[in-house]
C-alpha cells in the first residue's frame, strides 16, 4: 500500500464497479410485485385540454389503473414547489405559477405530463398509453423569450400576463451610469447563451414503494441529493411525513444539475405505490430525457464595458432576459440571478456593475442549473466582452487582462456585485497556462497551419466562479427556502474500521475514493479501512446532496469536524488507557502516544476499548465512538484559472477542430490530483461541447427539433482534444482543507477560450464574435460572406 | 416495440413465400434501420422475416472485372475483406465508415439499399459504380433501383441477394458526416472506368441519392479536382435542416466531390 492520503493520485475505488457493470442503478432496482408506468406526455407546446377518456386504455390488457391531474387534484396533491423565491425591482416577490405534478387544465411545454398508465408489464402501460384519447385545444405557443415578450403574446400561465416571472436587478445603477458618462471607449456586445439539453448517460428513473403494514414509503431516484427530495416531495407535495418517507439515490450515472430537482414522475411513482399497494417503477427512455429533464442556460444578453484611456474597466452594464421554461423548476429562479449576476466582476476590479435580469416563462421545457449554472453564462460574457474590449483598445487580449486582475494582495476583495473573494493569484494561474500552451510561439503555428490550408486560432479566458455552496444565513437572505449547510456522521467499528455517512451525493465524482483519502489522512489508517456510504435517507442524517461543487468544501469540511471530534474523545480515552493526561495525548499514524513516551495505543485499540468498556472512564465519558457534524460553510469558494484553446477552421468547409487545450486552474487543495483531472477534463469536454456542437431546437409552434441524438449534437471523443491540465494552488482561507471544488470550472471556463479562439482564426474577416454553437454551417456563412465580400470590393 | 410474429426461413424461397402471404410482414436483415423504428412504435409490422439463417446471402466474390457481396453481408466483412479493399478500395473505405463498429458488424449492405435512407452511404457507391442488384426474382440496374426517400423499385415480395459492383479504374468516397448522427450530410461518389464516369451524392438531395450530371460531364473531359472548379450544384432540390441548410449543402457536394477526385488519384 502506497501513500493513500491528502494529495496521492489514488485510483478510483468505485470504478470497478461501474466499469465491471456491477453498479446498482435505479433501474436495476426490482421490488416484488413491481407494476409498470407509462407517463402520457403532451405532444403539443400549449393547449387546453378539453377532456380526456381513458376508458379504453382502463381496459387494455394488464393495467391496473390510469391517473391524470384531476385525480392527482381530488386527493389534494400539491404542485411541485419552488426552492427559491427571486423578488422583482420594486420588492414584490417573483410571479410563481402552480406547477402540478400532472397537468390540470392546459398543457405548456411538449412533453409535459398528462397521465399516467400503471400496468403489469411495461408494454402493456405503453399499449394502453396510445389508448387514451385526449380531446385538444391548441394555442398558439411562445416558444422563445423574444416570442415571449412580444405584445400580445400568449400567456404560458394565465395569471401571468407577459410571460414575465421576475424583474431584478443587481448593483449599483448610478455608479455606473456615471461611469459610462466619463468612459474613453465603451466595449458593446450582444449574445445569446445557447440552451443545452444536459443528457446524462443514465435516464432518470423512479421506483416508488408503500408498505400498508407501516405506512412507509420509499422512494428510489436518480438524484442528486435524496433528502432534498424527501422534503420537497413529503411536506409540499404528498403530505407524507419525512418518518414516514425513505428516499434512496443509489449509483447514478450522471447529474450535471439535471437530477437535482423534484421531478413529477417521483412523486407520480410514490404516489401510485400508495394507492395500488404496489410498486410502481418507471424509467425514462432518451426521448423523454430530451423533453423531460430540465434544461440548461439559454440567455439573450446585451452588455458594454467602460474603458478608460488606459484599458481599464470602468464599469460593467448588463441586461439580461433569461429562459425559464414553462414552469419554476426547483432551483430555477437563483441560476440566472445569484449564481450569474453576483459573477460579473469576474477576475478583475472592475468598481462598478450593474445587471438587470428579466426572467421569462415560454412553451418549452423548464430551465434550470446545469453544470456551472449561472457561472458560465457569466464567464462567456465578461470573457468575450474583455475580448472585445481589447480589439476596441487595440490591446493585446492578455495585457488587457493583466491590467485589470485583482492583484494578489488585495484579498480578501469585496467585489460590487456582494461576494468576497477571499484567496487567488490569477496572474499566476495566467503564467502557467501561458508557459503551458506555448502562448508565445503561437504565431509560428498560425503560419504553419496556413501553410497547410488551415486557418488556426487561439483563445484565452480567465474565468472565476463561486461554488462550495453555501453560507445558510447568506443564501436565506437571497431567497433561498433551504439551508446549505453538510453533514457527515462518522461511525467508528470497535474494531478501528470506520464508516462515513455523508449527505453529499456521488454520480460520477468519485467521492468513495476522495473521502476515503480524507480518513485515511486524518485517522492513520489504510483505505480499505474506510466505508464511505451515501444517497439514503434511512441511513444519512440530513443533508442537502451535490452540486455547486460543494462536495469536497462543504461536505470535506463536516467529515474533518466529525473527526476533529471523534480524536478529541478518543484521545480522552487513550488518556484513561495510557494513565496519562489528555493533553499529553498525541494522535499521528493512527497511534496515540503519551508525549516524549514509548508508551501508545493503537487506533483500533481505543476504538476497541469505547465499545468494550472494561477499563473506562464510565462516569465521564459515554461508550461509543460515532459523532457527527454539520458544518455551514462561512462564504462560498472561488476557484479560477485560465484556459486557452487552439483552433483550426478548415476555410472550405467550415469545420473547427480543436487542436490544443490547456487548463490551469486554482481548485484550491488538491486531495487526489487524478480526479482533479478528470473532473476538469470532463467538464472542458461539455465546455468544448457548449462551444461547438450541442444546441437545442425549437421551432416556432415549441416542437423541440433537436428532440434526440440524430439532431442534438454531442461532442464525442473523437472532438475532444487531450486536455492538459495543471493546477495552480491557493488556499481557501474559510474552511478546514483549504478547498474551492472541481467539478464545474472546465464547463466554467471553456467555452470562451473555445469560441475566442475561433474568432481569432476568423480575425481577417471582419469577425468580432461568434454566438454559441460555432458549428461549421455558422463558420461557413461567415466565410462564405466574406470571400463574397472580397469578391465585390 | 409492438407484438409481432417472428419467422426465420432458412432459404430465399420461402423468405419470398412468406413475405407475399403477409402484405404487412417485414424483412430483417441486420436490424440497424428497423430494430430503432420499431422501438419507437413508429412502425407496425405483422411479422418480421429474418434473413439470418440463410447461408446463401452471405459472401463476397471478386472476378476480374466485378466484386460481388451477397445481401446479408456485414459492412465489417465488407470494410475488412482483402480482396474488395484491392478490387474496390473505395468501397471497402466506405464500409469502414459506416456508423459505428456495432453497426458495421450486424448492418448489412441489402438491408442498407433496400431501405433506402437518403442519409446512407451505400447507395451512393451503387450508384456510381453503376452497380446491378440481383433480387430473388431479377436483376435491377443501379440507375432503376433508387426511385426516392426510403423507395426502391423493389416489388413488395422481393429481396435484394447480392450487389454486383463492375470494379472502375479509379473511385473515391468522401463525406461530411451530420454532426449529431454522423449520417452523411453530404456524401460524394466519384468513379471512372467500365461505368464511364459517374458521380453520386448521398445526404444532401431531397428525394434520396442522384447523380451529379454536370460533375460527370466535367470529369469526363478531364479526372481532376481542377475540373470541378465553378460548377455549382443547385440548391432547390436539397434538404435543408437545423443542421445544415441546402445552400451550405450545395456548397459542400463541391467540396467534397473534389475531394474525392483528388483521393481516387
Amino acid at each position: 500500500m502506497g501513500y493513500e492520503g491528502i494529495g496521492a493520485s489514488v485510483r478510483r475505488r468505485e470504478d470497478l464497479r461501474f466499469l465491471s457493470g456491477r453498479g446498482i442503478y435505479t433501474d436495476d432496482i426490482n421490488r416484488p410485485h413491481q407494476a409498470y408506468a407509462v407517463i402520457v406526455r403532451s405532444p403539443h407546446a400549449h393547449a387546453r385540454i378539453r377532456g380526456i377518456d381513458a376508458s379504453a386504455a382502463r381496459s387494455a390488457p394488464g393495467v391496473i389503473a390510469v391517473f391524470t391531474g384531476a385525480d392527482m387534484a381530488a386527493e389534494k396533491i400539491g404542485g411541485l414547489p419552488c426552492g427559491w423565491q427571486v423578488k422583482n425591482k420594486d420588492g414584490t416577490p417573483m410571479a410563481e405559477p402552480p406547477h402540478p405534478v400532472l397537468a390540470v387544465g392546459k398543457v405548456r411545454h411538449v412533453g409535459d405530463p398528462v397521465a399516467v398508465v400503471v400496468a403489469e408489464t411495461k408494454p402493456q402501460a405503453r399499449d394502453a398509453a396510445e389508448r387514451i384519447v385526449i380531446d385538444w385545444e391548441v394555442l398558439p405557443a411562445a416558444a422563445t423569450i423574444q416570442a415571449a415578450l412580444q405584445p400580445g403574446a400568449p400567456s404560458v400561465h394565465d395569471d401571468v400576463p407577459g410571460n414575465v416571472c421576475f424583474d431584478w436587478h443587481l448593483g449599483d445603477k448610478t455608479a455606473v451610469d456615471a461611469a459610462f458618462a466619463r468612459a474613453h471607449k465603451v466595449a458593446r456586445l450582444e449574445l445569446s447563451n445557447n440552451r443545452l439539453i444536459p443528457n446524462a448517460m443514465e435516464p432518470r428513473c423512479a421506483v416508488g414503494e408503500y408498505d400498508p403494514a407501516t405506512g412507509d414509503y420509499t422512494l428510489w431516484t436518480t438524484s442528486q441529493n435524496p433528502h432534498v427530495i424527501r422534503l420537497l416531495m413529503g411536506a409540499f407535495v404528498l403530505n407524507i411525513p419525512e418518518h414516514k418517507l425513505r428516499v434512496v439515490a443509489p449509483d447514478v450515472g450522471g447529474g450535471f444539475g439535471s437530477k437535482i430537482h423534484h421531478y413529477a414522475e417521483e412523486a407520480i411513482v410514490t404516489w401510485a405505490a400508495g394507492k395500488l399497494k404496489r410498486p410502481v417503477k418507471w424509467t425514462a427512455d432518451r426521448t423523454e430525457s430530451f423533453m423531460s429533464d430540465a434544461h440548461g442556460r439559454d440567455h439573450v444578453t446585451e452588455a458594454e464595458l467602460a474603458l478608460d484611456d488606459e484599458g481599464r474597466f470602468l464599469a460593467l452594464r448588463v441586461r439580461t432576459l433569461a429562459n425559464l421554461g414553462a414552469y419554476l423548476s426547483t432551483f430555477a429562479p437563483c441560476v440566472p440571478t445569484y449564481l450569474y449576476a453576483t459573477l460579473l466582476a469576474g477576475v478583475y476590479t472592475t468598481p462598478a456593475i450593474y445587471a438587470e435580469v428579466k426572467a421569462v416563462f415560454t412553451n418549452t421545457v423548464p430551465v434550470d442549473a446545469y453544470r456551472g449554472a449561472g457561472r458560465p453564462e457569466a464567464t462567456f460574457l465578461i470573457e468575450r466582452l474583455v475580448d472585445i474590449a481589447a480589439l476596441e483598445m487595440g490591446m493585446d487580449r492578455v495585457e488587457i487582462r493583466r491590467r485589470n486582475f485583482i492583484p494578489k494582495d488585495a484579498f480578501p476583495y469585496q467585489t460590487p456585485v456582494a461576494l468576497q473573494y477571499d484567496s487567488g493569484d490569477y496572474h499566476r494561474t495566467l503564467d502557467e497556462a501561458l508557459k503551458a500552451a506555448k502562448w508565445d510561439t503561437f504565431e509560428q503555428r498560425r503560419a504553419e497551419a496556413a501553410r497547410r490550408g488551415k486557418l488556426r486560432g487561439i483563445g484565452i479566458s480567465t474565468y472565476i466562479e463561486a461554488c462550495g455552496i453555501a453560507p445558510s444565513a447568506v443564501v436565506g437572505s437571497l431567497g433561498a427556502r433551504a439551508g446549505l449547510y453538510e453533514v457527515a456522521n462518522i461511525r467508528v467499528n470497535p474494531t478501528g474500521s470506520i464508516t462515513v455517512f455523508t449527505g453529499t451525493h456521488s454520480h460520477g465524482q468519485g467521492h468513495e475514493t476522495t473521502f476515503a483519502q480524507l480518513i485515511a489522512d486524518r485517522f492513520g489508517v489504510p483505505m480499505s479501512q474506510v466505508e464511505i456510504v451515501h444517497g439514503d435517507t434511512a441511513k444519512v442524517p440530513f443533508g442537502m446532496g451535490t452540486y455547486g461543487s460543494r462536495s469536497l468544501a462543504v461536505g470535506g469540511s463536516a467529515i474533518v469536524r466529525a473527526s476533529d471530534k471523534i480524536i478529541a474523545k478518543a484521545k480522552r480515552i487513550a488518556a484513561h488507557l495510557l494513565e496519562a493526561s489528555v493533553e499529553d495525548i498525541e494522535f499521528k499514524n493512527g497511534m496515540f502516544r503519551v508525549a516524549g513516551t514509548d508508551r501508545a495505543k493503537s487506533f483500533a485499540e481505543v476504538s476497541l476499548a469505547a465499545y468494550v468498556p472494561h477499563n473506562y472512564p464510565i462516569e465521564e465519558l459515554e461508550p461509543g465512538l460515532e459523532e457527527t457534524a454539520f458544518y455551514d460553510p462561512k462564504n462560498f469558494t472561488f476557484p479560477a484559472g485560465c484556459h486557452i484553446c487552439e483552433v483550426e477552421i478548415d476555410p472550405e468547409t467550415g469545420e473547427v477542430e480543436v487542436v490544443n487545450f490547456t487548463a490551469v486552474d486554482d481548485v484550491g487543495r488538491v486531495i487526489n490530483p487524478m480526479i482533479v483531472e478528470g473532473q476538469v477534463q470532463g467538464g472542458v469536454a461539455q465546455g468544448i461541447g457548449q462551444a461547438l456542437f450541442e444546441t437545442c431546437v425549437y421551432d416556432e409552434a415549441g416542437q423541440l427539433l433537436s428532440g434526440s441524438m440524430m439532431d442534438y449534437t454531442m461532442p464525442r471523443a473523437d472532438d475532444v482534444p487531450y486536455i492538459q491540465v495543471g493546477t495552480a494552488v491557493t488556499l481557501c482561507t474559510h474552511n478546514p482543507l483549504g478547498v474551492k471544488g472541481c467539478g464545474e470550472v472546465g464547463a466554467i471556463g471553456a467555452p470562451p477560450a473555445v469560441i475566442g479562439a475561433v474568432v481569432d482564426a476568423l480575425r481577417d474577416y471582419g469577425v468580432r464574435h461568434i454566438d454559441m454553437p460555432a458549428t461549421s454551417h455558422k463558420i461557413w456563412r461567415i466565410l462564405d460572406a466574406g470571400r463574397q465580400r472580397l469578391a465585390a470590393e | 416495440m409492438y407484438e409481432f410474429a417472428y419467422h426465420r426461413p432458412a432459404s430465399v424461397a420461402e423468405a419470398v413465400k412468406l413475405l407475399a402471404a403477409d402484405p404487412e410482414a417485414k424483412l430483417i436483415s441486420g436490424g440497424m434501420s428497423l430494430i430503432p423504428v420499431l422501438k419507437q412504435r413508429l412502425a407496425r409490422p405483422s411479422a418480421l422475416i429474418d434473413l439470418g439463417a440463410i447461408p446463401d446471402l452471405v459472401g463476397i466474390s471478386v472476378s476480374a472485372t466485378t466484386v460481388t457481396v451477397k445481401g446479408r453481408t456485414t459492412h465489417a466483412a465488407v470494410a475488412a475483406s482483402a480482396e474488395v479493399r484491392r478490387a474496390i478500395p473505395a468501397l471497402a473505405e466506405l464500409a469502414s465508415h459506416i456508423g459505428d463498429a456495432q453497426v458495421r458488424n450486424r448492418g448489412t449492405i441489402g438491408g442498407s439499399i433496400a431501405h433506402n435512407d437518403p442519409t446512407a452511404d451505400y447507395p451512393s457507391a451503387v450508384l456510381a459504380l453503376g452497380a446491378t442488384v440481383h433480387t430473388s426474382r431479377r436483376t435491377i440496374a443501379a440507375d432503376d433501383f433508387f426511385t426516392g426517400l426510403f423507395t426502391t423499385a423493389l416489388e413488395p415480395d422481393e429481396i435484394v441477394t447480392a450487389v454486383e459492383f463492375p470494379i472502375p479504374d479509379k473511385a473515391a468516397y468522401v463525406k461530411f458526416p451530420n454532426p449529431a448522427s454522423r449520417y452523411a450530410m453530404v456524401g460524394v461518389f466519384v468513379a471512372k472506368g467500365p461505368m464511364g464516369v459517374r458521380v453520386a451524392v448521398t445526404g444532401a438531395g431531397a428525394k434520396g441519392v442522384f447523380r451529379h450530371a454536370a460533375m460527370e460531364e466535367a470529369l469526363a473531359k478531364s479526372w481532376s479536382p481542377e475540373a470541378l472548379e465553378g460548377i455549382t450544384t443547385p440548391a432547390e432540390n436539397l434538404t435543408t435542416d437545423i443542421h445544415a441548410s441546402r445552400e451550405y449543402r450545395a456548397h459542400l457536394i463541391g467540396v467534397m466531390a473534389k475531394r474525392a477526385v483528388a483521393k481516387a488519384g
